[in-house]
């Protein structure tokens, strides 16, 4: 099918983009990659009557280092992630995870702040802001604010953003000394939404002792889902096989919850979980140690 | 209506279009150039890829004012690609001016119906040219995003394989 009529704005600056955004509010719809806008259009699942092209505002496409951050405009393309030194330095679980993301055709258009605001909890990127401690900066014509990844995501495709927002900047404190890091999934075949994900993060002290863990799946609920009990279960601990399986089957039965899917089963999602629980945390620790 | 310029192949091409109208579309029906194929207009498939700035990318994903002042390249450019011969109006010398990746599929029965093919090509220029030596892993991998109906994959990969050895 093809998309309805809209009208269509190319600005170059984040001056002119936010000016647009406050004088059509949720008539208009930013374009960003595309890679999910444009299908829902394609079959008239969405009709936004405006349309702003983010494309040409060369500002908001970067990738920068700070003494302690990571900053990444919200136009910089997944493809882009994937080969950049600073985040496979800084960041090396998003490093690991963005090929994960569609294939290379898709990740060559597709955007950090398209898929953060996309919002779909099948989706790579959610859960690894929520695993990174991402800070995600929103602004309009007459404001600007830093919203905490945890606090972004508002449910199935909804975020934090106001009708005059647009997401600007991430902001990714860099990966601690100390801290392993793991991302796995399932999918049918590499570059399809898969049918379960974990991002996992452990920072250990000098005595081995877990001080901080991360859990947070994909698919697993109406957003990304951290499995904040289970964290709870490692933390102060030395860890081993015995505690990994009982955070693992904590969060997999009863922190996350999957709908199935054509794919999958609610059951075999849970089974899924467990298994990249316990493989994702196996492997953090071991990077912890290197 | 907008105005677009857009260098397709190499050839500069100015038209009025409706902002809606998809760049897929734009290429087939505005510029005749049907190569480009149009299987499930919702980015899944792959039969519309092409270069856009030389970069793999669906032409059913983008809308045509977005490619304006932006290079495309379309499975037609593939012969001027490897031509040492290409001519004034855009058509190159010779009529079976295959691109060496082109040659390989035929050569290793890398098509059947040949609806996939043209998205295939397309995906695997940048990729031959990124991977020059790539295992039958990476191929696979890098063939992800492309369906085909007909030939299993098997051929595909092969044809992959010959056309890496050909271009090396
Ligand atoms: C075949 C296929 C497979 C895919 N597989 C995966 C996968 O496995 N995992 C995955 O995570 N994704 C997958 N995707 C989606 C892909 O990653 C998208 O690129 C991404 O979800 C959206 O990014 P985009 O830049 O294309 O955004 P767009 O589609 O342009 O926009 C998405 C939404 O975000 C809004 N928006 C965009 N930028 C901003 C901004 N700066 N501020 C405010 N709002 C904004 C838009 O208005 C729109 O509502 C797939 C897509 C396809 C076509
Ligand atoms: S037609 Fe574009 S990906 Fe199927
Ligand atoms: S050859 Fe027929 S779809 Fe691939």
């Amino acid at each position: 099918m093809k998309p309805a009529p809209f009208e269509y704005h190319a600005p170059s600056s984040i001056e002119e983009v936010l000016d647009l955004k406050s004088q059509y509010g949720d008539d208009a719809k930013f374009l960003a990659g595309g890679q999910s806008l444009v299908p829902a259009m394609n079959f008239r699942i969405v009709q936004p009557s405006v349309l702003i092209d983010l494309n040409r505002v060369n500002e908001l496409s970067y990738i920068r280092e700070d003494k302690h951050t990571l900053r990444v405009g919200a136009m910089a393309r997944e493809r882009h992630l994937e080969f950049d030194a600073s985040i496979q330095k800084h960041a090396p679980l998003l490093h690991e995870a963005v090929p994960f993301i569609a294939h290379p055709q898709i990740r060559n258009r597709g955007t950090i702040g398209g898929s953060i605001v996309h919002a779909d909890p099948a989706a790579e990127l959610p859960v690894l802001m929520l695993a990174l401690n991402a800070r995600l900066k929103a602004k309009s014509k007459k404001s600007e604010r830093w919203i905490e990844a945890k606090g972004f995501f508002a449910g199935m495709f909804t975020t934090a953003l106001e009708p005059d927002e647009a997401l600007v900047e991430i902001e990714i404190p860099f990966a601690e000394k100390n801290t392993g890091w793991s991302f796995m999934e399932v999918a049918p075949r590499l570059g399809d939404y898969a049918m379960m994900g974990v991002a996992a993060l452990v920072t250990l002290d000098k005595n081995k002792k877990c001080t901080s863990a991360k859990l947070v799946y994909l698919n697993a609920g109406d957003g990304p889902v951290e499995a904040v009990e289970a964290e709870k279960l490692l933390e102060g601990e030395v860890l081993n096989d015995t505690l990994i399986e009982s955070a693992a089957s904590y969060a997999s039965e009863k922190e996350i919850n999957p709908f199935g899917n054509i794919h999958a089963s609610a059951d075999f999602q849970r089974h899924l979980a467990k298994v990249l629980t316990q493989k994702t945390l196996k492997q953090a620790l071991e990077r912890v140690s290197q | 209506m907008k105005q677009v310029t857009i260098t397709v192949n190499g050839k500069e091409y100015t038209r009025e279009v409706e902002p809606r109208l998809l760049l897929s579309d734009f290429l087939r029906h505005e510029l005749g150039l049907t190569g480009t194929h149009v299987g499930c207009e919702h980015g899944v498939c792959g039969a519309c890829t092409i270069l856009f700035d030389g970069e793999s990318a669906r032409s059913c994903l983008t809308f045509a004012v977005q490619a304006d002042g932006h290079e495309i390249t379309t499975v037609e450019g593939l012969t001027s690609l490897s031509s040492p011969h290409l001519l004034e109006d855009g058509r190159t010398e010779g009529g079976n001016n295959l691109h060496p990746l082109q040659q390989a599929f035929w050569e290793a029965h890398g098509l059947q119906c040949g609806y996939c093919t043209p998205g295939i090509l397309m995906s695997m220029i940048p990729f031959l040219k990124q991977n020059p030596n790539p295992t039958e892993d990476e191929i696979r991998h890098a063939l992800s995003g492309n369906l085909c109906r007909c030939t299993g994959y098997q051929h595909i990969v092969d044809a992959v394989k010959l056309a890496a050895e050909k271009m090396r």
